[in-house]
Formats: C-alpha cells, sequence, structure tokens
C-alpha cells in the first residue's frame, strides 16, 4: 500500500521580494511608481521542481543531497509546514515529523513540564504522554534532574530528553531531519537503534542526513535530490555510493593515459589503479561480505628491474590500517622486461569495517631503494555493512567500532 | 488541506482496529477555509501554551501575580487623583475610582493582550517554522493567557463594590456576556496584528501607538456621556464602547443606549469574521516569511 504518494511537487520562491515588499514603506513606494516600471529585479528559486515519488508502507527512505539542494524543503512540505507552489502529496497515516530536536522546549520549565509541552507540540495526546512518562524518562537518563529548569541542563542531558520525547511519538509516518548530527557517540547510536525499532515496526520513515553510513544502514532505498529535482530514486547502497562519488574527486578507478602526467619515474609509470568486486561493480560501494579487489597497473621503461608493488588502506580518520606487499612468487625478486603489468590484491570478505576506505599505491625496488611512484589516496571506495544479520554486526543496528569487522568463531559452553 | 476519517483495519502487533487519517496536501487556494475540526484537535497544545505563559510570566519577580491585578488597579489609582481631585468630576452615583477601575480591567486586558499576541508568531518562530499546528493557536494562546489575568482583576473589582456599598441587581448575571464579547473583540484585534507583523514589521511600531490613540476614544476613563450627542453613535463604531456601556450598566445601573450597543457588536461580529478570514489567508506563508 502506497503510504505517501507525491506527484509533481514543486516549491518556488521569489527572492528579493523581501527586500521589495516588506516594509510598508515599500508597499508605498511601489505603488507609486509609474506602472509597467516594477522592479524587475525579482529571482525566482525554484527550491523543489516535479517531484515524483511514492513510499510503500514500511518503507525506511533516505533521503541525500547537498546543502540547500531541497531535502528539507521537502520534509517541510510533507509535514505540512510549508505549502507547495504546485502538485500535490497524499499521506496516509498520522504524520510525526522531527525536523529539530527540541522544539517548544521553554528554557524556564522544568524537564518533566517539557516532556508535556514537547509531546503537544508534536501533536502527541496528554493522555499519551502519561502513557510512555515513565519509558521516555527511562530513555533520557535524567531521573534526576526531573525537575530542574532544563535551562540547567548540559547540553547533552537537553539532546537526550528531547530525543527521548520524539522517539516515543509513535505516528505511521516518521520524518527525521539530521537530527543524529549532534549528541555524543553513544547517544547516535541510541537514536539509530530507536530508529531501526520504529522501522521494523511496520512504520514508515523518511530520514534526511549527512551521515552516509546511517543512510546506508538504516534505509532499503534512498532518493538523491539535487538543485531541487530527484536525481536517482534506487536501492540506498547505489545512490549513496553514486552520491559519494559525484563529491569526492576520487572516485573508484583511476587512470593516468599521458605517460608525463604519470606517476612514476624513467624505470616505471603508474597507468591505472582501480577497485572492485567479483561482480565488476562500476561503482566504488562494495558489500562487507564480498572480498573487494585493488589493481595496480604500471608500465615498466627498462628491462632487468626487480619491482614490489604495494598498497595502504586508509579510513576516514586517516588511520592506516593496513599494508600490503606483493608476494607473488612469479615476479619476486625476479628481474622483469619492459611492459605494461596488472598487481591485483584480494581483501578478504568481512575484513574492512564500513565506510570509507582511501587506497595509496606505490612501487619500489629495494636495494638499493628506489620509490618509483607512490601516489597517495590514488582511489577511494565506501565499504556497506547493511542489516541482513549474515555480517560481523549481527542483528545490532548501532554505530560499531573499529577498524576491522572480522567474523570470528565463536564457541559459547554451558559451564554449570 | 482536507482530512478524512475512515476506519481500516491495519496489521498492527496488537491487530486493533484504528483510525487512519489522510492528509492531502495542495497548493493554497484563494478559497481557503478554517478547519475547526482541526483546531479543536490541538486544543491541548492550547492549554500547555497558555500555561506555560503563565507560569513563565510571574516566575522571578518579588510580587509574582500581584502584577496581574497591580497594573489596572494603579493606572486607575492615577487617573482617580488627576479627574476627582482636581478636575472635581464625579461622572454619577458610582465614585469615580470604581469607575476606573471598571474601565481599566477591561483596557488592561486588551492592551496587555493585542501587544503580547501580535509579537507572538514571531516569537514563536521556532514553533511555527518547525512543527505544523493551527498557527491560530499561537497568538490565541496569548491572549488566553491573559484572561486569568482579567479573572483576578475583576476580583478585585467586585471586592471594590462590596466596599462602596453598591448593591448588585440581578443584572449581573449578564456579566460573562460582556466577557465573552470582550474577548472576542481582543481576539480579532490580536489576530488581526499578529498576521500582519509576520509581513510587515512596522506593525511593532505602529501598535503602541494605536493603543494610545484606541484608549483615548474610548470610554475607559471617561463617561461616554461626555461625548458631543450627535457623535455618540460614531464613537460606538469603537465596539470598546459598547462593551464597556453595557458592562458598567449591568454592575452599577450607568446610562446605557441599545443602539449603541448593537454597532459595537455587528462591528465586533465584521471585525472578528474578516480577522479569521486575513489570518486563514496570510498564515500559509509564516513559515516562509519568518
Amino acid at each position: 500500500m502506497e503510504i505517501i504518494k507525491v506527484e509533481n511537487l514543486s516549491k518556488k520562491y521569489v527572492l528579493n521580494r523581501k527586500k521589495a515588499n516588506n516594509t510598508l514603506r515599500d508597499i508605498f513606494t511601489n505603488f507609486f511608481r509609474p506602472a509597467g516600471k516594477s522592479v524587475k529585479n525579482e529571482r525566482i528559486l525554484w527550491a523543489l521542481r516535479d517531484i515524483n515519488f511514492s513510499v510503500g508502507e514500511g518503507e525506511t527512505v533516505g533521503l541525500v543531497g547537498n546543502n540547500g539542494a531541497g531535502k528539507s524543503t521537502l520534509l517541510k512540505i510533507l509535514s505540512q509546514i510549508i505549502k507547495p507552489t504546485g502538485g500535490e502529496a497524499v499521506l496516509h497515516g498520522r504524520v510525526g515529523s522531527l525536523l529539530e530536536v527540541g522544539t517548544g522546549f521553554h528554557q524556564e520549565l522544568s524537564g518533566r513540564e517539557n516532556i508535556f509541552l514537547n509531546g503537544a507540540v508534536l501533536g502527541m495526546k496528554r493522555t499519551e504522554i502519561e502513557k510512555k512518562f515513565d519509558e521516555i524518562v527511562a530513555f533520557s537518563e535524567i531521573e534526576k534532574f526531573l525537575d530542574t529548569p532544563v535551562k540547567f541542563y548540559s547540553s547533552g542531558m537537553y539532546m537526550r530528553l528531547a530525543f527521548a520525547i520524539a522517539a516515543h511519538l509513535e505516528p505511521e509516518i516518521l520524518m527525521v531531519d539530521e537530527v543524529l548530527a549532534v549528541g555524543d557517540l553513544a547517544f547516535q547510536r541510541k537514536c539509530l537503534n530507536k530508529m531501526r525499532d520504529v522501522s521494523q515496526h511496520g512504520r514508515t520513515v523518511l530520514f534526511v542526513s549527512h551521515n552516509m553510513q546511517a543512510i546506508t544502514r538504516l534505509c532499503s532505498r534512498a532518493i538523491w535530490i539535487e538543485n531541487g529535482e530527484i536525481k536517482q530514486d534506487a536501492p540506498a547502497k547505489d545512490v549513496v555510493s553514486n552520491y559519494l562519488n559525484s563529491q569526492s574527486e576520487t572516485s573508484s578507478e583511476k587512470v593516468w593515459r599521458s605517460s608525463p602526467d604519470a606517476p612514476g619515474n624513467e624505470i616505471a609509470r603508474l597507468r591505472r589503479v582501480r577497485v572492485f568486486d567479483e561482480k565488476d561493480n562500476k561503482d566504488s560501494a562494495f558489500d562487507i561480505r564480498r572480498p573487494v579487489f585493488v589493481e595496480i597497473t604500471y608500465q615498466v621503461l627498462q628491462n632487468e628491474q626487480i619491482l614490489m608493488p604495494s598498497f595502504e588502506i586508509y579510513n576516514e580518520e586517516s588511520v592506516c590500517v593496513f599494508t600490503s606487499n606483493d608476494l607473488d612468487k612469479t615476479w619476486r625478486n625476479k628481474p622483469r622486461t619492459k611492459g605494461i603489468y596488472t598487481s591485483t590484491a584480494r581483501i578478504p570478505a568481512n575484513f574492512l569495517a564500513e565506510g570509507n576506505f582511501f587506497v595509496s599505491v606505490s612501487l619500489a625496488t629495494y636495494e638499493p631503494l628506489n620509490v618509483h611512484f607512490a601516489e597517495r589516496d590514488a582511489v577511494a571506495f565506501l565499504i556497506i555493512d547493511s542489516l541482513d544479520g549474515d555480517s560481523a554486526r549481527g542483528d545490532f543496528g548501532g554505530q560499531i567500532n573499529g577498524v576491522v569487522r572480522p567474523i570470528l568463531d565463536w564457541e559459547t559452553k554451558f559451564v554449570e | 488541506m482536507k482530512e478524512e476519517n475512515y476506519i481500516i483495519n491495519q496489521n498492527l502487533p496488537e491487530n486493533i482496529t484504528s483510525v487512519v487519517s489522510t492528509t492531502i496536501i495542495k497548493p493554497r487556494t484563494s478559497l481557503a477555509s478554517f478547519d475547526f475540526r482541526e483546531i479543536w484537535r490541538y486544543r491541548e497544545l492550547f492549554y500547555l501554551l497558555v500555561w506555560r505563559d503563565l507560569k513563565v510570566r510571574y516566575k522571578q519577580t518579588f510580587l509574582g501575580v500581584l502584577w496581574a491585578v497591580l497594573q489596572p488597579a494603579l493606572t486607575a489609582a492615577i487617573f482617580t487623583i488627576v479627574f476627582s481631585r482636581i478636575a472635581k468630576y464625579e461622572p454619577s452615583d458610582v465614585p469615580y475610582w470604581l469607575f476606573a477601575l471598571s474601565g481599566f480591567t477591561f483596557w488592561t486586558f486588551i492592551s496587555s493582550s493585542v501587544t503580547f499576541a501580535s509579537n507572538s508568531l514571531i516569537h514563536h518562530k521556532e514553533l511555527v517554522t518547525k512543527v505544523f499546528f493551527p498557527r491560530i493557536i499561537v497568538p490565541a494562546s496569548a491572549v488566553g493567557a491573559y484572561f486569568s489575568d482579567l479573572l483576578l482583576t475583576l476580583v478585585i473589582l467586585f471586592a471594590g463594590i462590596l466596599i462602596s456599598g453598591i448593591a448588585l441587581t440581578f443584572k449581573v448575571l449578564f456579566v460573562p456576556l460582556f466577557l465573552l464579547f470582550l474577548l472576542i473583540l481582543t481576539v480579532s484585534v490580536s489576530l488581526l496584528l499578529a498576521a500582519l507583523m509576520v509581513r510587515f514589521r512596522d506593525v511593532k511600531f505602529i501598535t503602541p501607538f494605536f493603543l494610545q490613540v484606541w484608549l483615548f476614544i474610548s470610554p475607559v476613563f471617561y463617561p461616554s456621556v461626555w461625548l458631543p450627542e450627535k457623535w455618540r453613535y460614531v464613537f460606538a463604531l469603537n465596539p470598546v464602547t459598547g462593551c464597556l456601556n453595557g458592562f458598567r450598566y449591568v454592575l452599577f445601573g450607568t446610562p446605557f443606549d441599545v443602539i449603541n450597543l448593537l454597532i459595537s457588536v455587528a462591528v465586533t461580529v465584521v471585525l472578528f469574521v474578516g480577522a479569521l478570514i486575513i489570518f486563514r489567508r496570510m498564515e500559509d506563508d509564516f513559515a516562509d516569511l519568518l
């Protein structure tokens, strides 16, 4: 069943109108301006243009795109905060939207009072809030400060309380805009788990975030919005990888066509670096459960060279996850003739953690030491760990620490 | 925006029958109508906003809720000193201080509510731009939060009537009607100014001036009989005239004119309907303009 149906939805803003018509003075000056000589300094901005999509029951859809692309405008229209200029949207079910955490909180009121106030702002009935009161307090972990005005709360306590209220809203359609950008890691983990619970209870979720890992983890599908239009509407993994590719200069493949530009020296030059999987995927997002291959193609320009290709993998925090040398016996410590070579390494499945990785490649001769080329961050790729239960994350939906994520052999015995 | 409710059997874990509401979002049309059912659904938010304003208003003040009474009482006292001591004027059998107190009981409610409510949408910008609810709740709750102050002042006014020995008649039973009149009048002006303020911030500067002029053309601290006979019906176009004259009639039995009252009621009805229509037509743009 279609829970959300959006047809040709558009939102137009006329810029400079604020300047031209917002005070009485402007009205008067415009009134006395000769007809036909009206100010033409208006600029029209389409925040959204002909947006079409529908969302089924229980679907979790992520909205990705740059700032100002129209994601928040879309959520605001679907939350009935602003009116569209054209088109139509039909929603079946109670809508709960969380465009900001803690809207309507009053600094002078206590935590207890704010739970009722904020609950009402979000559209909850008093009886509903009373029923869930203990749960909300337990989730927020602020029992001791329940009767303290929130102005004395730390920002962490404030956020926890605010999210706890929103998380217990239980609408049929939940819209969330970037609320996970705040708060510490433990809090974010808690929120993501809660949102996962919500979507697993058959509720429909629309989720805006710049956290691509959260999108791939929570959403089955994603919509990429650019300049007010839908650029792609596909499985989350595909959309996220395309989006990330468009964002970064580095993609999963890099080719140097002319030799003067290519890294290298008179002995060897780099020609191509690429990362791919068994399916020879062209995009740069790979499933954690499948091996990934790093391939280095280079041209050897002189005979009788002993060469050692190698690469390093860095994660988003610039931590070197590992270094790998080519130990293939065919060419190890053996002189090579001129020509083009490819060296391919297989990174096993269930090894790297999820996230973005950067590959630095190099080619060297060790005796005497001569580095022919060392290209930092030549290519990048993304590892995705979706919630299917057969990866190392198991059934846990939150953030997992660690630069690697292997599946280990576990054995549990009953002792007594 | 249209809401239809129908019953369907959902696959909820408890397998209960639940009411699913369908929301249709469309561009603004010129024939926008007020959805009173929707406003009714959000009544709890209205109560909570009123309660919050009350709770916060007198926090960290020394005299607290006494201020609600002190404002009209002190103003009435000042006018009493000026008029009954210097000008030696007593309008009727009613002592002037009581006459002035009855006037400022109503007037303080009007001026406080209008001042507070006209700023309310801007003050609650965060709510208006981040959450959906009928926007009328914001200025309405601002007025609602001063209604309790009015009730408190009325207690003082009745105490004053008892002290001065004026005998109340059965007509006092009509007091609630005039309170309703006052409330509708105040809500109308508040809605109008609050909506206009979002678009034209000039309203912020005009409001205090407007209230000052309004006070002087209203029989708050002087009786209507002071006004020239031929202008009496013109002054009745100001709804405060009919409202206050009627209120004083049921309390003190001061002179009262029915046509006068009817004119004021008619103006208020027009004002109220007009304010609702204008507010409704402007509210769709609030979130974009704020």
